[in-house]
């Protein structure tokens, strides 16, 4: 599944102003780390301030900071800000959706949709830089086992 | 005593059959459903004929008459491991794990699942499977938060009335 353009650019931005929450980022230092628009991940830092997941500090040396709960905020309440998952999923409106095999489809569709919804629900912010920082470990260990080997 | 939770001073343990009737009451706070039979069942199985693990998380120095929440069981988790069911090698699987609703965010469900991980391990399996409903946010979310994620299995049913 592929996600909206500003729907990542937020998941982005959450996840790296969490990774450090006294770090102050700017949108162009933001911008920069993805390699993405700093005009559109302005607006999408905005969005994410009317929300209370982010605090823009003014300022020479300021920027944004992530102002959320992280163990309580989950993938899916930042994507919700941005899109709509399979919020039709089930509702014919495309050309051939009402027909038999239309509706047939759309349910294995609804299908993959709530496996995808139920995901991102499960997966505070928090947990998700956690696992990250456990993947990370794993693979220094790994690298370093296999230095030693040779 | 095999694990120490973050909270201070609380005991993973074995369950026994003293507990029997508290893990049963905390189980029907926790899902609203009193099912004694059941629990009977899971200790038979996996305490009785030793088929799997059957772990408890209690206050210490507390027993059946000094502590009136429960006598001390904040939570409890049952697991075993299977082996082979549609070519899956060995693992471990958790079958229930509870938390007391007013003891939770204290790491007392981590240390039962670090507990339960740690029987796996001696027993040489090396991966923990579960199920949980798509909408039970919170065994979902306590899951993730151990590093659980979507594995090579799916599950798949169908109303047979």
């Amino acid at each position: 599944m592929r996600l909206q353009k500003a729907t990542r650019y937020g998941l982005y931005s959450v996840l790296e102003l969490a990774r450090d929450t006294e770090r102050q980022l700017s949108a162009t230092d933001i911008a920069e780390i993805y390699g993405i628009s700093a005009n559109h991940l302005a607006k999408v830092l905005r969005d994410l301030g009317r929300a209370g997941l982010v605090d823009s500090v003014r300022g020479a040396g300021g920027g944004y900071r992530f102002s959320g709960n992280a163990k309580r905020t989950t993938l899916m309440d930042v994507i919700n800000l941005f899109e709509d998952i399979g919020s039709d999923a089930t509702s014919a409106a495309d050309p051939g959706d009402d027909t038999d095999i239309g509706q047939s489809l759309l349910l294995v569709l609804g299908e993959i949709d709530d496996i995808a919804k139920a995901t991102f629900g499960s997966i505070t912010i928090d947990t998700l830089l956690k696992t990250m920082r456990w993947r990370q470990e794993r693979e220094e260990m790994a690298n370093q086992e296999t230095k030693e080997v040779a | 005593m095999l694990a120490k939770a973050r909270v201070p001073d609380v005991e993973i343990r074995l369950a026994t059959l003293d507990d029997l009737q508290h893990i049963t009451e905390l189980d029907a706070q926790i899902t609203e459903h009193l099912k004694p039979d059941y629990w009977q069942e899971m200790f038979n199985r996996h305490v009785e004929t030793g088929e799997g693990y059957f772990l408890v998380a209690q206050l210490p120095n507390t027993s059946r008459t000094e502590n009136s929440e429960l006598d001390g069981i904040l939570g409890f988790i049952v697991g075993e491991v299977r082996a082979w069911e549609f070519g899956s090698h060995p693992c471990g699987w958790i079958m229930v794990v509870g938390v007391a609703p007013n003891h939770r965010v204290r790491g007392i469900g981590e240390a039962l699942y670090n507990a339960i991980a740690d029987k796996f391990r001696e027993n040489g399996v090396d991966k923990i499977r579960t199920m949980a409903a798509r909408d039970d946010q919170l065994n979902m979310a306590f899951f993730r938060a151990q590093g659980m994620m979507a594995g090579p299995f799916i599950e798949l049913e169908k109303s047979i009335d």
